[in-house]
């Protein structure tokens, strides 16, 4: 079998010095290059705790997570830093694009972090994704200016911007009406198809989970099912 | 463009009234300053300058002959005094010549000359006036006061019998150029003189006591022949006068007393107002710089979720610390550019609304280079300074917190 794209090895997870809360109890989890995986669960049952650890913007308290080959449990921050921008892109719930930057501007800004500067050969490629996610006539607007849904796709984009081989991403049809939901979940599986871009999506909606390849189920901080669809 | 420079750049921009807020805040503060500086600095060297209009910054004169630690009772100071009197007074520096030779080679002396002055009297008519007599050598006295500038009728050249005089001494004789008057000296020597110019030294006093003549002149009256009374220099640094009459003591064993050391409650003065001043303006720069911090740290804040949500991007630590200090050094330099223009057209106005009865300015303004560029860099790295524990605080935010609490 070939390197996964994430590797996640006896990870638990404890919040608090005095009154420890354990969150996650003991997770492995691997992702192949190209999976297209959602992630359930009750609410509190440590999904985003989870998934900020796969995201590098969190520590495990123990165990050990391989991303793309190379081991973080002995990376600086720098260092982390420097192999998220790189590895992974993120979707969150509230979009969470910059409410200081155009559209085009946010997708760019992964590119810009990790070149550090800024650079004219990256506005075809931010307006390409723009376009990719339909928003191409968009690129000069600020985010308030747009729609939850055109917000989603704009984070979508700015995912991608690096072409990292794995996207998080945490409840990103959250807040969306159905319609709008299943738009974005397709431009996801649209990315995932073309590009071979592997998806983590955490969702509570059970009609999308139905529709990707994996269902992982975590209850109380451990995976109970882990189920790939036939024919996928 | 550093991916800092474009961050700060757009947070500066979206945080629109905050961003103007602050600049103004900073902008008066560094108004304040450069106003208050220019003022106190334009003061003093009108106040110093009208000082030296009128005096020497050095004058040279004989040593001492009777020493006076040894009389312990005021009679006998009385007595001394009036001694020391009479016998300074027909007493010359030794060897004047090479003295002005050696005084003219001393690098931060710009001007020397050697003077004959006592006591006099002016008549005319029935009019008597107790005045100075000051027997010089025009080119060398005119380098130590502006007599030229300052002369309102006539010339500035006394000749064998042409003297120059004051306003007030003038008026007060009822004489105008081209009149004569007589001048006598207590040692019974008189002359008849020519009135060849009138000056106006901006000092009363000095307009109705001093009368200038030639040396040969005054020696003849003062019975000094060959002799003169006092060397006056001018220096090239004022403030250095006090330590180039030390050094001139230390060489000559002659007496040199510094401006300095003449109008010491001036300079009290002046320093306890620079002081005060120096006082007022840190508390100005530290409200400046709690206002700059304040700001950002509020910012920060706000901004917490953005600043987790860059760190998931890949921004690194490093440079959500510059974002901040960029913005802190920003605030600076603007406010400092906008409050140096609007200090300067304040003391302009100020010094253009106030004025003395001649015209001049009541309050006169300096806004120097150096002050402005002073000011500037105050502002810039209070602005940086201040920025720093905001943007430290923003580096060490931890951005699964930071998110998960946005
Ligand atoms: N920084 C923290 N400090 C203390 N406890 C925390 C922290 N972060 C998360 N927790 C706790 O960990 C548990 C899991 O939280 P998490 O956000 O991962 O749940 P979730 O599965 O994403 O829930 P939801 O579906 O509601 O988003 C919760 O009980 C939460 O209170
Ligand atoms: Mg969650």
């Amino acid at each position: 079998m070939a390197e996964p794209v994430l590797l996640l090895e006896g990870v638990f997870k404890s919040y608090g010095n005095g009154v420890v809360t354990e969150v996650l109890k003991g997770v492995d989890l691997r992702v192949e290059r190209g999976e297209f995986a959602a992630l359930i669960g009750p609410s509190g049952s440590g999904k985003s705790t989870l998934l900020n650890i796969l995201g590098l913007l969190d520590r495990p308290t123990r165990g050990r997570l391989t991303i793309a080959g190379e081991d973080t449990t002995h990376l600086d921050d720098a260092g982390l830093t420097r192999l998220r921008g790189r590895t992974i892109g993120f979707v969150f719930q509230f979009h969470h694009l910059l409410p200081g930057l155009s559209a085009e501007e946010n997708v760019m800004m992964p590119m810009i972090a990790a070149t550090g500067r800024t650079s004219k050969e990256m506005v075809p490629r931010a307006r390409r994704l723009l376009e990719r996610v339909g928003l191409g006539e968009k690129a000069g607007s600020r985010p308030n200016a747009l729609s939850g849904g055109q917000q989603q796709r704009v984070a979508i984009a700015r995912a991608l911007a690096l072409d990292p081989p794995l996207v998080l991403a945490d409840e990103p049809t959250g807040n969306l009406d159905t319609k709008t939901a299943d738009q974005i979940f397709e431009v996801m599986r649209e990315f995932n198809r073309e590009l071979g871009v592997a998806f983590l999506i955490v969702t509570h909606d059970p009609r999308l989970a139905t529709r990707c390849d994996r269902t992982i189920d975590l209850v109380d901080g451990r995976i109970v099912s882990d189920q790939r669809r036939a024919g996928t | 463009m550093p991916i800092s420079w474009f961050l700060a750049l757009r947070f500066f921009r979206e945080g629109r009234l905050q961003s103007v807020l602050i600049v103004v805040g900073v902008s008066v503060g560094v108004a304040v300053m450069v106003f208050l500086s220019a003022l106190i600095d334009g003061l003093q060297t009108s106040l110093v300058a009208q000082t030296l209009g009128t005096q020497a910054h050095v004058v040279v004169r004989p040593p001492d002959e009777v020493a006076r630690p040894m009389l312990a009772s005021s009679e006998a100071v009385a007595i001394a005094a009036r001694v020391e009197r009479t016998a300074q007074r027909s007493r010359s520096i030794v060897g004047w010549q090479q003295v002005v030779e050696g005084l003219s080679a001393i690098a931060s002396v710009t001007a020397v000359s050697p003077t004959v002055t006592g006591p006099a009297v002016a008549i005319r008519g029935n009019a008597t006036r107790a005045v100075v007599l000051y027997g010089v050598d025009p080119e060398r006295f005119a380098g130590i006061y502006p007599i030229r500038q300052r002369m309102v009728a006539g010339r500035f050249e006394p000749t064998g019998t042409g003297c120059v005089i004051g306003r007030e001494l003038a008026l007060d004789l009822g004489v105008g150029e081209g009149d004569r008057l007589r001048l006598g000296s207590v040692e019974g020597a008189s002359e008849v003189y020519t009135v060849a110019g009138v000056f106006d030294l901006g000092n009363r006093e000095v307009n109705r006591r001093w009368v200038v003549i030639t040396m040969r002149g005054a020696q003849t009256l003062l019975d000094l022949v060959g002799g003169v009374s006092s060397v006056d220099l001018r220096v090239r640094d004022i403030y250095s006068a006090d330590a180039v009459a030390t050094d001139i003591t230390a060489r000559t064993g002659l007496i040199a007393d510094s401006w300095m050391k003449t109008n010491a409650q001036l300079l009290v003065a002046l320093r306890s107002q620079s002081s005060s001043s120096q006082m007022i303006q840190f508390f100005v720069i530290l409200a400046v710089a709690m206002g700059i911090a304040s700001v950002l740290v509020v910012s920060v804040v706000q901004k917490g979720k953005e600043i987790g949500i860059l760190r998931a991007m890949g921004v690194g630590r490093s440079s959500v610390l510059w974002v901040f200090l960029i913005q802190g050094a920003m605030v600076g330099l603007i406010g400092s550019v906008i409050g140096t223009a609007f200090g300067t057209g304040l003391g302009v106005l100020f010094a253009g609304m106030v004025r003395n009865a001649d015209g001049s300015p009541t309050f006169p303004v300096t806004v120097s280079l150096a002050l402005v560029a002073r000011s500037a860099a105050i502002a810039f790295f209070t602005g940086v300074f201040a920025a720093a524990l905001p943007a430290r605080s923003a580096a060490r935010l931890d951005p699964a917190v930071a998110i998960r609490n946005g």
